[in-house]
């Protein structure tokens, strides 16, 4: 049994945290993080401890046994996302800390936000039933929404507005195919699902429910539309979170439920039809993004075709040979860590090029590679990675999706990943190109705290390092796999 | 891990950590970033002759650690790697001086000097890549990094150039890419070894790698400027001079060159293309480049733009080499590598000279240029000889090895292409060594910058005649030991004997 105390910390410390910093006075609220933070990282190392040497686990919380207990999932795609969102969450925190005080005091329910939205999502890593995903994912989403509001302004309020109710149409189109399959199967546990489900009219039409309610929170197109206002006109912190972060929730949670249906269940035309939605995406969205002008947006728009490459999961892993699927598996998820940092740096660093020229258009960047060079390198590292030029983390998973195109012999995504390559480069550059223009030759914009910069150049350099260093967290992420990879 | 395997790791660490240490210096810190600069050109110089000392006594150099299951980061020195890290790490050290003095007061140099030392380590790894999937990263790094370097003066023009430049390498690049993970899928990782690896595949695989060897000499003949696919280079040209020399004369398009041999010899193996009928084809491809070229050089008057078009010409011979089945045109083409690196850079270099000092660009106003300036006509007149291939020069000793290579492969046609060539090469460099000598300006020169001792800054007019003398020193001394002759030699030797 591994760390008993860290596995339910993961969940318990943020939702005390966050029941904590609504009691203090707000000032107080962001000093909360040195001690919610070394704690969680404290937890999520240890469960990897745990992980490397005892291998996956279910974990019993309280000892009770399924279905009166929860049952908690410990294998190593779980752990994986854990040590994504520590790292991410906790250096967005630390950004937050400095971003935050020039910003309204109601912004500083910023703080036990970020703890809810902590606690859903690994709740939802480490969820085993259905219906606690489904509890994960509304404290997410409801906080993520909270997250967006926190701006006030007129758009910010319309933007999140949006975005509640695509979360709540998502959560309920997914709620109702969990009850139908409750209702069929009298089990909510995905192991008994594996076991119990066949393919019938209740459970395609489960399955269309649930697919389409999670499409409808990670926004894949053309269900995006709620995405860019959110993500792109949110506070930068904030910004970060959502795009590298909250989307992910619930692709897992489709992920996850894919592979314990099985072949058998999850129909090859469906999986087909989500790569086609996926590489819609990476189209329209890189499309999208090299028409904005104001610079969060188009990194917004950025997330929108990223996750396109996600999708391409289904169509790799359904019906192909075993060393396919596995390639497939290892690609979609070096692809979700390096998109998760890379975006996360991209957004933290557009911040701080805004926070430099006082205005979130692009045109007005001209000039800014002479005089605010780091932040600009942050970006423009993480944009290597969202290119999937090497070295990155997002080349060595364009590569493995590569190469599970070729060995399944869907030759088509190769199209998808070519095309999407370049469009990316399109509108990344199109921000270099600004601010290579020679403009003002006199420094007059503002040097934002060097800690804004540094958080950005670290996730960047992060994004960038696990490319060249994939060999152990690829295997880590392969234990307790259900493709029966060991 | 060996103390062999680090010393490569070294030579890339060099300029990596060089980067960004200029990186991190404030603008204004002039001496510390010089100091900098020169002592990583220094010690890369110091440290690559050490390898090829190794090298030349068959001595093994390796460094590898496992990137994801199946594909290793893999560096490693062979006689033929080994050459290319040689050229780039001796001419680093001149351009370094030479922009040093080139961009004394311009703005941006810390941005500049930080992007330069990353294309020098992209290009170093590049060289010393033991297989596809390192060559590939590095292969895509020298794209990024030269790409601030085009645009480095930030005007429209050069922002236009940088777009073009990135329409095409990065198109290339995902070429190459598709072609490296379709042969993965074949066989593998895909090291790099002598005589090749697809020899032992399945007949019924032909046609597949037939298709796979197009993308990647597509993706490969991007930077190598092969025709139709140079039109970025001479666009390019907008750059400051120092990149021009070391990155589109010599970097950049060398990679592209040193790529296609890499393919041809120690992927598919030279016999192995044969057999597959695509040495014919590329020798066409080169030689088409090679003439038409020479033919755009002819129309240029800006100087930079001529010198820019024979470099698409001059590449070519070096692919041409490569196609020409047999060891007598391989050694041409690999020491062309060499000799055109040496020349071309001399070149550029004297083009920046009368720019910076004279203020002149185009060809039409270098009248009397070279009673003004003696030193520097004469390290351009000695690269303008070595081009056309006037013995005893480099270039004279290139042309000879492929004319004999490419009888001995009975392609008596590729003798035409050579002869053609050179009479097109002494076409468009006579009337300028004709103007810089025999005429006289008829006004006074406006004078571009304070001069020193010499006839214009010494950190520009060292490099260029350092140049030169190696230049020339590589054709005179071609029979010593360690010329590029005798080195292309050896390569071959070890090539075709497996």
């Amino acid at each position: 049994m591994i760390g008993l105390w860290s596995v339910p910390l993961l969940f318990a410390l943020p939702l005390a945290l966050g029941i904590l910093s609504l009691l203090v006075a707000p000032a107080w609220r962001a000093r909360l993080i040195f001690i919610g933070l070394p704690l969680l990282v404290a937890a999520s190392l240890d469960v990897l401890a745990g992980l490397a040497t005892a291998g996956p686990q279910v974990y019993r919380l309280g000892d009770w046994i399924a279905p009166l207990g929860i049952n908690l999932v410990v294998d190593g795609l779980a752990v994986g996302m854990i040590l994504m969102t520590t790292l991410v969450a906790s250096l967005s925190a630390l950004y937050a800390r400095v971003y935050l005080r020039d910003h309204p005091p109601a912004s500083s329910f910023f703080w036990p936000l970020l703890w809810f939205l902590w606690a859903g999502m690994n709740g939802i890593w480490l969820a085993e039933d259905i219906f606690n995903l489904y509890v994960g994912l509304e404290v997410m989403g409801l906080a993520a929404v909270g997250m967006v509001a926190l701006r006030a302004t007129p758009q910010a309020l319309a933007a999140a507005m949006r975005y509640l109710l695509a979360a709540l149409l998502g959560s309920l189109a997914y709620l109702l195919g969990v009850a139908l399959l409750y209702g069929a199967y009298g089990t909510l546990s995905m192991a008994g699902l594996q076991e119990a489900a066949t393919n019938n009219a209740t459970t395609q039409v489960a399955l269309a429910l649930i697919i389409l309610g999670l499409l409808l929170k990670t926004a894949l197109f053309p269900l995006h539309a709620w995405l860019p206002p959110a993500h792109g006109g949110a506070l930068t912190p904030v910004s970060a979170l959502l795009s590298a972060l909250v989307i992910k929730g619930s692709f897992y949670i489709l992920m996850r439920l894919w592979l314990v249906l099985g072949p058998e269940v999850t129909p090859e035309l469906t999986a087909q039809l989500l790569g086609v939605l996926g590489a819609g995406a990476v189209f329209f969205g890189g499309w999208m993004a090299w028409r904005q002008h104001h610079l969060k947006q188009l990194v917004a728009y950025s997330t929108v075709a990223q996750i396109g490459y996600l999708f391409l999961f289904f169509p790799l892993v359904t019906n192909t040979s075993p060393e396919a699927a596995r390639l497939a598996w290892d690609g979609t998820l070096m692809m979700l860590v390096a998109h998760a940092l890379a975006k996360a740096a991209l957004f933290l660093s557009a911040g701080n090029l805004i926070l430099a020229v006082g205005s979130p258009q692009i045109s007005h960047l001209v000039g800014i590679s002479r005089f605010r060079p780091m932040s600009l390198f942050s970006f423009g590292l993480a944009g290597v990675s969202l290119m999937g030029l090497p070295p990155s983390g997002g080349f060595t998973a364009k590569w493995l999706l590569l190469h599970s195109a070729i060995l399944s012999g869907q030759w088509w995504w190769l199209i998808v990943l070519f095309l999407g390559g370049l469009l990316s480069a399109a509108y990344i550059f199109k921000v270099f190109r600004m601010s290579f223009r020679e403009g003002p030759q006199i420094d007059r914009s503002v040097t934002p705290p060097l800690t804004l910069d540094v958080v950005a150049l670290v996730l960047a350099a992060s994004a960038i390092v696990i490319g060249l260093f994939a060999h152990l967290p690829l295997h880590w992420l392969r234990m307790g796999s259900m493709l029966g990879m060991g | 891990m060996d103390w062999n395997g680090l010393i490569l790791l070294g030579v890339l660490a060099t300029s990596l950590v060089a980067s960004g240490v200029i990186f991190l210096l404030a603008e204004s810190r002039l001496v510390m970033r010089t100091v900098v600069n020169l002592a990583a050109a220094v010690l890369k110089l110091l440290l690559v002759g050490w390898i090829i000392w190794g090298v030349y006594q068959a001595v093994e150099y390796e460094f590898r650690f496992t990137i994801i299951e199946g594909v290793d980061f893999i560096l490693r020195a062979d006689a033929l790697g080994i050459m290319f890290v040689g050229l780039s790490s001796l001419l680093w050290l001149f351009t370094t001086i030479y922009a040093i003095g080139y961009l004394e007061k311009a703005p941006n140099r810390s941005r500049f000097f930080g992007f330069f030392s990353l294309c020098v380590a992209s290009t170093v790894g590049i060289a010393l890549a033991g297989n596809l999937f390192t060559f590939l990263l590095f292969y895509e790094l020298l794209t990024l990094s030269t790409y601030p370097l085009v645009v480095h003066r930030g005007t429209r023009e050069s922002l236009r150039a940088g777009q073009v430049y990135l329409y095409f390498t990065l198109g290339g690049g995902a070429l190459l890419l598709f072609g490296v993970v379709a042969l993965h899928v074949l066989i593998g990782d895909t090291e790099f070894v002598p005589g090749g690896s697809l020899a032992v595949l399945d007949p019924s695989l032909h046609p597949m790698l037939i298709i796979i060897f197009l993308m990647m000499v597509i993706g490969l003949g991007v930077k190598a400027a092969l025709f139709p696919l140079h039109a970025w280079l001479p666009m390019a040209m907008v750059a400051p001079a120092p990149v021009s020399a070391l990155l589109h004369a010599v970097a950049v398009v060398k990679a592209g060159a040193f790529g296609i041999a890499r393919v041809v010899y120690d992927v598919y193996g030279i016999e192995f293309s044969q057999s597959l009928g695509l040495l014919g084809p590329l020798a066409v491809a080169a030689s088409i480049t090679i003439i038409y070229g020479s033919l755009r050089a002819l129309a240029q008057d800006d100087l930079k733009k001529r010198l820019a078009f024979s470099t698409v010409s001059q590449v070519s011979y070096i692919v041409l080499g490569i196609s020409l089945f047999g060891p007598v045109g391989a050694v041409g083409g690999l020491m062309h590598l060499l000799h055109q690196g040496l020349m071309k850079i001399t070149l550029f270099f004297c083009a920046g000279n009368y720019a910076e000092t004279l203020g002149v660009h185009k060809i039409s106003e270098l009248d009397g240029a070279g009673e003004r300036m003696p030193a520097t006509s004469v390290a351009f007149t000695l690269g303008a000889f070595g081009m056309i291939g006037i013995p005893p020069m480099a270039g004279f000793i290139s042309k000879w090895y492929l004319g004999i290579g490419a009888l001995e492969a009975q392609m008596n046609w590729v003798l035409g292409v050579l002869i053609i060539s050179s009479l097109l090469n002494a076409a468009y460099f006579l009337p300028i060594l004709y103007r810089i000598w025999f005429r006289k300006r008829d006004r006074l020169w406006c004078e571009g910058k304070v001069l020193g001792r010499f006839e214009t800054q010494g950190s520009l007019l060292i490099p260029t005649l350092a140049t030169a003398a190696f230049a020339l020193a590589a054709g005179v001394l071609a029979g010593m030991p360690f010329s590029p002759l005798y080195w292309a030699d050896l390569i071959v030797s070890r090539e075709y004997l497996q």
